[in-house]
């Protein structure tokens, strides 16, 4: 009989998904697919809301990366204002960022998938979690605690509140970092250093142990997406979009983000239902691109700070131009935590963090704008059109983890061909395999579905050219 | 006395306040030696466990996914706390209710999609049907406690444990009963 396997829910990650294998008679994987079952519509309900009150109600897209909506928003905002905003508000808003990727690299690594990487895939279920690591490990859980509380502390001191700040809008932000708060970050600073860099050898010594998963786990060419400075160094708020293949050369460079539909597009996976993006000149399915800490380093030609830029070149040599797998993506994460934190070492003394002048004042001035920034899980874009009062008419977000659609349905099927088969029953630890590969690309999909997430009845696929390839139309 | 069976579930909301669970950083470890966390999306258990002592509750009732859930969880519970602003008022998630059937949201966030216009079926057993109405917990089924917050800040979800924890009757006063 055929057969299929049903995980429900998938744990660890962010949000609501389940994951679909399904075998033919002889026990055979036909196809292994990532669902998302939840949906709440953002990009309708913001219609009619005043432009101001945008980075307030976006934030609340997500909880673990609410600065990035917060800042995408406010960048779309600055655009429809039609100001350059104060040096010192974009320096703030960098800060942020930083401390942003710092907390939600940290989460995603010591409370969501440490303990697959300690323990092992096949550990009983009931130890696989953050209070198995406390258990077994508290040094380390109290490390990889405060790693993530500094980043959620410096959103905080800026922001008033670690989660949902009211902070950035259109034309900068509303608070400078005080002094005290200065002196905060400047003392923690060291210990977060200490403690990124005690993770990142962690995971190097235990990289040996993952070979098969790190073969397995998503491994395979595409493209990659992300912003890079005019250098071609590691961005994270400002910059232009760059694309790069998989051996690493660059396709397309220094796309401003108001030029986004040029070359992201948007289709339907038959076999997955879910929107996917795809870079829009080499068509679908072909285009498939990922976002991302693995994206961004493998983007950028150096971060620019002494210890992540040694880092960057040893993490290099895991590929041919790109690193393609995706098990990396943890990687990538613990690099990027010690290049914000370079970062952050570099940028405290600068006085215009303290500065007042941090808000430029206009009307409504282009009736479109486009925002950009690099949330912990990749690009994320939020275009606004507005009316002549600033009010809402049309917002479509572009968010990370729905541009790593194409990559996590091609992962589910390259793991559970591995390791399914027959039609006995499939051991726990197999499963976790698979969830496992979905939490490396620490998806987000609170994110990914303010739209998507219901199954589309009738499906069409567009060639490059606009014309309908292929069209499905069920039920 | 036994230790206290603990859950915490999420439905339709963002994950903010479960970031905010987590903002308790090393207090976690406290917790963690004081009361047997027994199910939460954070860890690896599927099935919702019987006999749960209390459990903090993020999100509004969105999908028929949450309703069956949140029927399990009720007779599983002694305690049920609405845990934020959309467990308790609906908040943000319920922002759709007043464009009315959920269909003319999901067609709105298709219909503008560069290359697509799909419908919206729901795979029988696998995407849950939207309900009509998005509703706060207590519009589903009878909550004990509620924690507000958007999210709940980490010292008032401490404060409230705390007094959980010392069994004295959980009263939340003052600054710690504002929405936000």
């Amino acid at each position: 009989m055929a057969q299929r396997i049903v995980i429900d829910p998938v744990t660890r990650i962010e949000g609501h998904a389940k994951i679909t294998v399904q075998l033919d008679d002889g026990g055979n994987v036909i196809d292994a697919r990532f669902h998302v079952t939840e949906f709440r519509g953002f990009e309708k309900f913001c219609e009619g809301r005043p432009l101001g009150e945008m980075p307030g109600i976006t934030a609340r897209i997500c909880g673990i990366c609410p600065v990035s909506h917060l800042l995408a928003s406010a960048k779309a905002g600055d655009e429809i204002l039609a100001v350059e905003i104060p040096p010192a508000a974009d320096k703030l808003r960098r800060l942020m960022n930083l401390a942003q990727i710092i907390q939600s690299h940290a989460l995603s690594f010591f409370h969501l998938s440490s303990p697959d990487l300690l323990f092992g895939f096949d550990a009983p279920p009931a130890k696989r979690n953050v209070f198995g690591l406390i258990a077994s490990d508290p040094d380390l859980a109290r490390r990889g605690i405060r790693l993530r509380q500094f980043g959620q502390e410096i959103i905080e001191l800026l922001g008033g509140k670690k989660i949902h700040p009211a902070w950035a809008v259109p034309g900068g932000v509303r608070s400078p970092l005080s002094e005290e708060g200065r002196k905060h970050i400047v003392e923690r600073l060291p210990e977060a250093k200490q403690t990124a860099l005690a993770a990142l050898n962690l995971f190097k010594g235990l990289l040996g142990k993952f070979e098969a998963e790190t073969q397995l786990f998503g491994n395979f060419p595409s493209l990659f997406m992300a912003l890079v400075a005019p250098d071609g160094s590691w961005e994270h708020h400002g910059g232009k979009l760059r694309f790069v293949d998989s051996s690493g050369n660059i396709i397309a460079d220094q796309i401003d983000a108001s030029r986004y539909r040029e070359f992201i597009g948007e289709a339907v996976e038959p076999s997955s239902y879910l929107k996917s993006p795809y870079y829009r000149p080499l068509g679908y399915p072909q285009g498939i691109y990922r976002v991302g800490p693995l994206a961004r380093l493998n983007v950028c030609r150096r971060i620019g700070t002494p210890i992540a830029d040694q880092e960057l070149a040893e993490f290099k040599s895991h590929g041919t131009g790109a690193v393609t797998s995706s098990f990396l993506y943890h990687y990538a994460r613990l690099i990027e935590i010690i290049a914000a934190i370079e970062t952050i070492e570099r940028m405290i003394d600068d006085p215009d963090l303290l500065s007042h002048r941090l808000r430029a004042n206009a009307g409504i001035n282009r009736l479109e704008g486009v925002g950009v920034s690099e949330a912990p899980r990749g690009t994320l874009l939020h275009h606004y059109e507005v009316d002549e009062t600033g009010t809402i008419r049309k917002a479509n977000l572009i968010v990370s983890t729905g541009q790593n659609n194409l990559a996590m349905n091609r992962t589910m099927s390259q793991i559970a061909r591995h390791y399914i088969r027959g039609t006995g029953p499939v051991p726990e630890g197999m499963l976790n395999r698979l969830e496992a590969g979905i939490r490396a690309f620490d998806p987000c999909l609170s994110c990914s579905t303010h739209a998507a997430g219901q199954m589309p009845l009738h499906v069409q696929v567009l060639a490059p050219d606009g014309s309908v390839a292929q069209e499905i139309t069920r039920g | 006395m036994d230790r206290l069976r603990v859950a915490t579930v999420w439905l339709g909301g963002c994950a903010g306040c479960h970031m905010s669970f987590l903002d308790l950083d090393e207090w976690l470890v406290d917790l963690a030696a004081a009361v047997d966390v027994v199910y939460s999306p954070i860890m690896d258990i599927k099935e919702y466990p019987e006999n749960v002592d209390v459990v903090l509750v993020e999100g509004a009732i969105a999908n028929e996914d949450h309703v069956e859930l949140m029927h399990r969880i009720r007779a599983n519970t002694k305690v049920v706390v609405a845990f934020g602003d959309c467990a308790v008022t609906g908040n943000v998630t319920a922002l759709r209710n007043p464009l009315g059937d959920p269909e003319n949201v999901l067609q709105r966030a298709y219909k503008d999609a560069a290359d697509i216009a799909p419908q919206y079926p729901a795979e029988k057993d696998i995407v849950p049907r939207l309900t009509p109405r998005v509703t706060p917990v207590h519009e589903l089924v009878k909550v004990d406690l509620f924690l507000p917050g958007c999210p709940p800040p980490a010292p008032r979800i401490k404060l409230f444990l705390e007094q959980l924890l010392a069994g004295k009757g959980e009263r939340l006063a003052g600054a710690n009963i504002k929405f936000g």
